[in-house]
């Protein structure tokens, strides 16, 4: 009995590992889409973060206005290459290959977990750059290893997330057009109510409330403890890890469930 | 509406011929989509390594009848039988015993032929001594062995179908659906297609059930044919029954089919299917 339970464990892991393997190895072929994704975050640490950061407008305490912003534009730009990431499944559904897929044995669980880990390992990129931007820029970085592998997790764990409600997005839709639209529609208040680039004590009480229900807000408060020194979690590392844990697993069961929809 | 066959009466899987060895068997399978009724209560049987062609106009039923043979759709009613397993109750040991063609191109072109073929060898479980030759073995028989590190982008219409049919056949499958497995291809490459679809069935005995509109693919290759039209089965047999079924005189199966799947204009099917069934055919063209 545990022997089985055990075996479908390890079964899940390995189909989820091999549809990540699938993702990845296209990005060995063509990976011109990561250079020009680097130039977003680029471009918010340093014009947005410079120019804010000498207009003192926005109070972090003791932290410069740099260092708070750095782990909320890492954690932007995950969303935004995780929240398109639906439009890849609508491409391969209007070509056969998502049909192939659900005719395989593979469970439907392990074909969203594989699409989201992939969007976890793109976005390492993207973690890659915004660090360099910001020890360029006089961040003070915390380069200590367990501090970096905490950044990793989070930023494959956000990206598997907001991939997941991508997926979810394209299931329900199932056109371009109108995935894009409720892509749009989705990415700038996830942004915004949240402590990405302003602290939550700034905001009124109705975005305080709102920016809770955000998830992007979970992530973005745990980067910032481990990603840079002087800056502690305001909401705690655990409840930070189990919000964000808990959903994406909510998230892929429920994606599992939309996912079959895709074939017909 | 069944036309006057041989043993019509008795349900096709008591028949003699099929009842030892069916390795497919529809129970009066229906799929209804709102107020339309794809597929209307069909049965039939198919024997293990036999070619069974499915024929219709567009929109008579054939894509959903092999969606819920693949377990990609679930029936509204009845049930299948697909190498003795449920449909319905256990699809996932259905999907290791067979191997699917979608009719839409099914390969990533951004990945090599190879990838393709390794990433499918681990998602069917095929262990991992063994992948390499397998993988070698599948490519040589369907006449890729040089063509494995390429990218499929570069890959011509052909080959892009042999492809497809080498993935779906890594594992195998007892049976392979195959949903209009030559469309948009010149003669020649369907030449090659059906050749190597031929020494699938006749080297590991591999059933195929496939879907098409070309009456000559269907002579010359299938062992028996179903004719659909508005989701129903209007008429079953080898070819020479069924042109015999018109009487003494000779009918071609063109006839035949024209007859069994009314020559009108068709008023069903989608946009998305006809922009999807011309995507491919570019593609693959």
């Amino acid at each position: 009995m545990v022997n089985a339970v055990l075996n479908n464990a390890t079964g899940f892991i390995y189909k989820s590992l091999v549809i990540a393997e699938f993702e990845l190895r296209k990005l060995r072929h063509d990976f011109t889409e990561l250079i020009t994704r680097a130039l977003q975050p680029a471009l918010w640490l340093l014009i947005f973060g410079q120019v804010f950061s000498k207009s003192g407008a926005i109070k972090t305490g003791n932290l410069p206005y740099l260092d708070f912003i750095a782990p909320g534009i890492l954690a932007q730009s995950v969303l935004f290459i995780a929240i398109f990431f639906g439009i890849n499944v609508i491409w391969e559904r209007d070509l056969g290959i998502v049909q192939k897929f659900l005719a395989s044995p593979t469970p439907r669980g392990a074909l969203v977990l594989g699409k989201g880990l992939s969007a976890g390992i793109r976005s390492l990129s993207q973690a890659i750059i915004v660090y360099s931007i910001a020890a360029f820029l006089g961040v003070k970085i915390n380069w200590s290893p367990f501090a970096i592998l905490n950044v990793i997790v989070i930023v494959i764990l956000a990206a598997t997330l907001f991939a997941t409600i991508s997926l979810i997005i394209a299931c329900v839709v199932k056109t371009r057009e109108r995935f894009m639209g409720v892509g749009q529609l989705l990415t700038m208040p996830l942004f915004f109510a949240s402590n990405a680039i302003y602290p939550t004590a700034m905001m009124p009480d109705w975005l305080k409330v709102l920016s809770h229900c955000n998830p992007l807000t979970y992530v973005v408060d745990a980067l910032r403890s481990f990603m840079v020194v002087g800056s502690a979690s305001t909401i705690g590392i655990a409840t930070d890890y189990a919000v964000l844990t808990l959903s994406t697993i909510v998230l892929i069961s429920i994606a599992a469930r939309l996912y079959p929809r895709l074939a017909i | 509406m069944m036309h006057t066959l041989p043993n019509k009466s008795v349900h096709p899987c008591l028949r003699q011929d099929v009842m030892n060895d069916s390795v497919i068997e529809l129970k009066a399978l229906s799929r209804r989509f709102g107020n339309l009724i794809a597929v209307d209560s069909i049965s039939l049987c198919v024997k293990a390594g036999e070619v069974f062609g499915l024929l219709g106009s567009n929109g008579a039923g054939k894509t959903t009848a092999i969606k819920m043979l693949t377990t990609l759709l679930p029936p509204s009613s009845g049930d299948a039988l697909v190498a003795g397993l449920s449909i319905k109750t256990q699809s996932v040991g259905v999907r290791r015993a067979i191997g699917y063609v979608p009719q839409a191109v099914s390969v990533d072109g951004s990945l090599t032929g190879y990838e393709n073929l390794l990433i499918f060898a681990k998602l069917y479980d095929i262990p991992g001594r063994e992948r390499e030759k397998r993988i070698r073995e599948t490519l040589e028989f369907m006449g890729l062995s040089g063509d494995g590190r390429r990218l499929v982008n570069e890959y011509s219409g052909g080959m892009v179908r042999r492809l497809e049919i080498a993935l779906s056949t890594l594992h195998r499958p007892k049976v392979l659906f195959l949903d209009e497995p030559t469309v948009g291809l010149d003669p020649i490459a369907r030449d090659a297609v059906w050749n190597l679809l031929m020494g699938l069935r006749d080297k590991y005995g591999t059933t195929l059930f496939f879907t098409t509109h070309y009456m000559e693919e269907a002579e010359s290759y299938c062992d028996r044919i179903a004719i659909m039209q508005m989701g129903t089965i209007a008429a079953m047999g080898t070819c020479t029954e069924l042109e015999a079924s018109f009487g003494g005189r000779s009918h071609s199966l063109n006839e035949v089919f024209s007859h069994y799947a009314g020559n009108s204009q068709e008023t069903v099917g989608s946009f998305r299917k006809s922009s999807t069934d011309r995507a491919t055919a570019e593609r693959l063209g």
